[in-house]
C-alpha cells in the first residue's frame, strides 16, 4: 500500500498536466477554426516564404 | 466599358469601397510598422479558396501574414503600413473572385461568444479532468479498498471534486438561480439540486467514514451536462457569425455635396436632413430623400415588389434602400435615421414581433413537468423511508439518491445534440438556422407563404424566347446595351454572353433616362428603349412581362420581352411542400398580371398580388390568429414586417439586410429547395429529438424505483448515467445520415456557368 504515497500524486500531477495543456491550447486561439485547421494539415504549402 | 451587373454565384454585390477617414477603424497595429485588418469573406467556405486566398496574399511583397479562418469565414492579414493599402487588399481579393469587407468583431458582439465558449471549455476541462481522476479513485473503492484507504480515496475524491463542481458548476447554479428568482423552473434547477446534493451528502459520508460517497456522479454529470451546454453554444454562436458575415457588402453610407461644391464621406448614420447627397449609377440610396438634379430609372424591387424599373426626375420622392441604375442623382434628404420609411416598417416589425407568443423550447416545456415530478418523487422517498421506521439518515440517503438518479443529463443532452447535428448538416448545405427554436418551429409550420420577387423569382429579368432574336439584331442591341446598367440591359448582355456574341460598336451612345438608349451605326440610327421611344405602339393586354423595343433605321422595330425567370427548383419546390401536407400562398407586392404568371408557372393556386408591407403583415397575422403556423419566406424590405410576424420565416442570402436580420433562417444560393430541405430536416430532429426524450425517460422510469427502494450503489449510478447519455448522443447522430440539403439540378449547374461566363467577359 506504500506505492499509493507516490502512484497517486504522479496520476494527479499527470492529469494537471492535461489540463494545463488544454488550457493553453485554448488560450493560443487552437479552437477558434475547426474546419480551417481540418483542412490545413492537407495542404502542401511548408515551403518558407521567398 | 466593364458590364454593370458584378455577380459572383449568382449573387449580386457592390464591391465595397473603403473611404478615407473611415478605414482608420478596422485596422489596429501590429507591431512596429505593421497594420492588422479582417476581412469578411462569404465566399471563403471551402478549403481551396483558403489555401488561394493564403497563398496570393502571402506572395505580395508587402504583406506579412495572410490568414483564413475558414469556420468565421474571415481573413486576417498583417501588411506593413506604408506599402499597400487596405483597398488595395480588398481588390487584389476582388480580383481573386471573392468579395470583401473589413470586419471589427466589435460590431457583431463574436467577441462575447467567443469568451462564453472559452469559459464554457475551460469548465467543461476542468469537469473532465475531475471526473477523470475521481473516478479513478472511485474504481479502486468498487473493486474492494476498505478502512482507511477507503477513507483516504474518498477525502482525495471531495479535495479534487469539490472545487471543480463550485468551479464547473456555475453555468448551471447561475441559470438556475435566475429561473428561481423569476418565479419559474427550468431545468437547471433540478440539475443543480442534484449535483450539489451529491457533492454535500458524500462530504458528510466522508466526514463520518460511511461507505458511500457519490463524488463520481457529481462530476461525470457535470461533464456531460456542459458537454450538452457547448454544442448549443456552438450551434448559436455558428449561426450568429454566418448571419454576420451577411452584414451588407455595400458601403453604409452616401457622398455628400457641401455648399462649395466638395464631396466628403458621410456614414449612413450620420446623414441628415437638407444635405445634399450624390448618387451614383449602381448605389443604394442611403436614406429617404426628392430629387433635386438628375434622371434616373430607380430599381424598387426591394421596397415594393415591382419588379419593373421606375423612372425619377427632379421633385420625386425616393426611399432608402431604392437601387439608381441609369443615370448619377443629387437628392435632398428630407428624412434620416428614425424618420425613413424603413423606420416606419422597422416599427411594424417590433410590433409584429411582440404580438408573437413567447415560444417555449420543447426542452423547457418537459422541464415544467419534469422537475415538480422529480422533487415530489424524492420527498415520497423520504416520507416512505421514514414511516417503514429507517432513521433519519437512510431515508435522506435514499432521497438524495432518487435526486442523483433523475438528474437530466440525458435530458440535457437530448434536444442540444440532435440541434447541433442538424443545423450542421443544414449548414454545410448552405442553410443558416439562428438558434434551436427556429429549428423546432420550423418541424411545426402547416403554411408556406412565398414572396415573389427575388424569392420565388431570381429578381433579374431574362430574355424570353432567345431563338427567335436573329445574331444581328441582338449583336447591335448588346452594342447599345452595354453602356447601361438598367436591368434589361444586362440581361440582354447576359444573352449575348450566353450565345458568345461580341457587341457591335456604335458611335455617339447616349442613355435618356425614362426612355432609352440611341447610338449611331453603320449609318443608321439605333434605339434601345420603351416603346415609345421606338415609335410602337402600346400591345392590348398586359401580358406580366417586361420589354425594350428596338429599331434600327427605318426598318420595322424588334420587341426584346423579358421575365422575372423563376429560381432553380422552384416549381419542384411547391410540389414536394404540398406534398409534406403544407398550403402554399403567393404575397407579392408587383402587378396582378406578373403575380398571376409565376403562380401558374410553380403551381400555387392561392395568389395575392399588389401586396403592401403593410397588407403582407396583415395576411400573415391573420393566418396566425385562425391557428395557422406560417412560415413566410420572402427576401424584400417590404416582406420584413410580414417575416418578424410569422411563426417561422426564411429568407435567401440575397435578401436586404432588414429581411435577413428579419428571418429566423437564411439560405445561401440560388435553389428555392432549401426550403423544403430545412422544413425537412427541423421534422426529422424533432423526431429524433422525441425520441430522444422517450429514451431519457424510460431510463428513468427504469431507475427510479430502484433509487426509490435505496438499492442504488455510486457503482449503479454511475454505469446508468454514463449508458443514458452515450444512447443518446448515437441517436442524435442519426440526422447526420439523412438526405438533406438543396440538390443542385441541372438548372442550377447551368445558372452557374452562365455567370462565370460573364465574370470572364467583365
Amino acid at each position: 500500500m506504500t506505492g499509493l504515497l507516490y502512484l497517486i500524486p504522479v496520476a494527479l500531477f499527470m492529469g494537471g498536466i492535461g489540463l494545463a495543456a488544454f488550457i493553453w491550447s485554448l488560450k493560443s486561439g487552437q479552437y477558434d477554426d475547426l474546419e480551417g485547421a481540418a483542412w490545413r494539415i492537407l495542404q502542401d504549402d511548408d515551403q518558407p516564404k521567398p | 466599358m466593364t458590364l454593370p451587373c458584378c455577380t459572383i454565384d449568382g449573387e449580386v454585390f457592390q464591391p465595397y469601397r473603403l473611404e478615407g477617414e473611415d478605414a482608420a477603424r478596422w485596422i489596429s497595429t501590429a507591431g512596429p510598422g505593421l497594420s492588422r485588418i479582417e476581412f469578411l469573406v462569404p465566399q471563403a467556405n471551402r478549403p481551396e479558396a483558403m489555401a488561394r486566398i493564403e497563398t496570393d496574399l502571402g506572395a505580395m511583397a508587402s504583406v506579412n501574414s495572410a490568414r483564413v479562418n475558414l469556420t468565421g469565414r474571415r481573413v486576417a492579414v498583417v501588411y506593413r503600413d506604408a506599402a499597400v493599402t487596405p483597398q488595395a487588399l480588398i481588390d487584389r481579393l476582388g480580383i481573386l473572385g471573392y468579395m470583401a469587407r473589413p470586419f471589427d468583431p466589435r460590431e457583431t458582439g463574436l467577441t462575447r461568444d467567443d469568451r462564453e465558449a472559452a469559459a464554457l471549455l475551460r469548465a467543461l476541462a476542468v469537469a473532465g479532468f475531475a471526473a477523470g481522476n475521481v473516478m479513478l479513485l472511485s474504481v479502486s473503492v468498487w473493486s474492494g479498498a476498505e478502512d482507511a484507504t477507503r477513507d483516504l480515496f474518498h477525502w482525495l475524491s471531495a479535495m479534487i471534486a469539490l472545487p471543480a463542481v463550485a468551479y464547473a458548476g456555475r453555468p448551471f447554479f447561475r441559470s438556475a438561480v435566475s429561473a428561481l428568482r423569476l418565479g419559474w423552473v427550468n431545468m437547471d434547477v433540478p440539475i443543480s439540486l442534484g449535483v450539489l446534493l451529491a457533492a454535500l451528502m458524500s462530504l458528510y459520508e466522508t466526514f463520518h467514514g460511511e461507505a458511500h460517497a457519490y463524488f463520481d456522479a457529481a462530476v461525470t454529470l457535470l461533464f456531460f451536462l456542459l458537454a450538452g451546454r457547448y454544442l448549443d453554444h456552438l450551434m448559436r454562436a455558428r449561426a450568429r457569425s454566418a448571419i454576420a458575415q451577411l452584414v451588407s457588402l455595400s458601403s453604409e453610407g452616401a457622398s455628400v455635396i457641401g455648399d462649395d461644391g466638395t464631396r466628403r464621406y458621410v456614414p449612413a448614420r450620420d446623414l441628415k436632413a437638407g444635405m445634399r447627397v450624390a448618387v451614383a449609377a449602381g448605389d443604394r440610396l442611403p436614406a429617404d430623400g426628392i430629387v433635386r438634379e438628375g434622371v434616373s430609372d430607380m430599381d424598387r424591387s426591394l421596397l415594393t415588389g415591382e419588379s419593373a424599373p421606375e423612372t425619377v426626375r427632379p421633385g420625386a420622392t425616393v426611399h432608402a434602400g431604392e437601387l439608381s441604375l441609369t443615370a448619377p442623382l443629387t437628392v435632398e434628404i428630407t428624412a434620416a435615421g428614425n424618420d425613413t420609411f424603413l423606420s416606419e416598417l422597422v416599427r411594424l416589425m417590433s410590433a409584429a414581433e411582440q404580438g408573437q407568443s413567447r415560444y417555449i423550447r420543447i426542452a423547457d416545456r418537459l422541464a415544467r413537468f419534469y422537475s415538480p415530478a422529480v422533487h415530489t418523487l424524492a420527498a415520497a422517498t423520504l416520507a416512505g423511508w421514514l414511516l417503514l421506521g429507517h432513521g433519519w439518515h437512510d431515508a435522506i440517503m435514499a432521497a438524495v439518491a432518487v435526486l442523483i438518479i433523475t438528474c437530466p443529463c440525458a435530458l440535457g443532452l437530448a434536444v442540444p445534440a440532435v440541434q447541433v447535428v442538424a443545423s450542421g448538416r443544414l449548414f454545410r448545405s448552405g442553410i443558416m438556422i439562428k438558434d434551436g427554436a427556429a429549428l423546432e418551429k420550423l418541424s411545426a409550420v402547416d403554411t408556406v407563404i412565398f414572396d415573389k420577387t427575388g424569392t420565388l423569382t431570381r429578381g433579374e429579368p431574362s430574355l424570353v424566347a432567345p431563338p427567335a432574336i436573329s445574331t444581328e439584331t441582338l449583336t447591335l442591341a448588346a452594342g447599345l446595351a452595354q453602356h447601361s446598367r438598367h436591368p434589361l440591359s444586362c440581361a440582354l448582355m447576359r444573352e449575348a454572353v450566353r450565345r458568345h456574341i461580341t457587341p457591335a460598336v456604335p458611335t455617339e451612345v447616349a442613355e435618356h433616362p425614362g426612355l432609352g438608349l440611341s447610338g449611331t451605326f453603320g449609318g443608321e440610327t439605333l434605339r434601345l428603349g420603351s416603346r415609345a421611344w421606338c415609335g410602337v405602339g402600346e400591345p392590348d393586354e398586359d401580358q406580366g412581362l417586361l420589354e425594350f423595343a428596338f429599331r434600327r433605321g427605318a426598318r420595322a422595330p424588334v420587341i426584346f420581352q423579358f421575365e422575372d425567370s423563376l429560381r432553380p427548383d422552384a416549381a419542384a419546390t411547391v410540389t414536394a411542400l404540398s406534398a409534406m401536407g403544407l398550403d402554399v400562398h403567393l404575397l407579392s407586392g408587383d402587378r396582378p398580371a406578373a403575380v398571376a404568371r409565376v403562380a401558374q408557372a410553380v403551381g400555387i393556386e392561392q395568389a395575392v398580388s399588389r401586396a403592401s408591407p403593410q397588407a403582407k403583415l396583415a395576411y400573415v397575422e391573420a393566418l396566425g390568429r385562425a391557428g395557422g403556423r406560417v412560415l413566410m419566406v420572402g427576401d424584400g424590405i417590404n416582406d420584413a414586417p410580414a417575416l418578424a410576424a410569422g411563426y417561422s420565416s426564411m429568407a435567401p442570402a440575397t435578401a436586404s439586410d432588414i429581411g435577413r436580420t428579419a428571418a429566423q433562417t437564411v439560405w445561401m444560393g440560388q435553389s428555392v429547395a432549401a426550403v423544403a430541405a430545412a422544413v425537412t430536416m427541423g421534422r426529422r430532429a424533432q423526431r429524433i429529438a422525441r425520441e430522444n426524450f422517450a429514451l431519457a425517460v424510460g431510463y428513468n422510469v427504469l431507475a427510479v424505483p430502484l433509487a426509490m427502494a435505496g438499492l442504488v450503489s455510486p457503482l449503479v449510478a454511475a454505469i446508468a448515467m454514463s449508458t443514458s447519455s452515450i444512447i443518446v448522443i448515437a441517436n442524435a447522430l442519426r440526422a447526420r445520415l439523412s438526405p438533406a440539403g438543396p440538390v443542385a439540378s441541372p438548372a442550377t449547374r447551368e445558372a452557374g456557368r452562365v455567370d462565370h461566363a460573364v465574370r470572364r467577359a467583365a
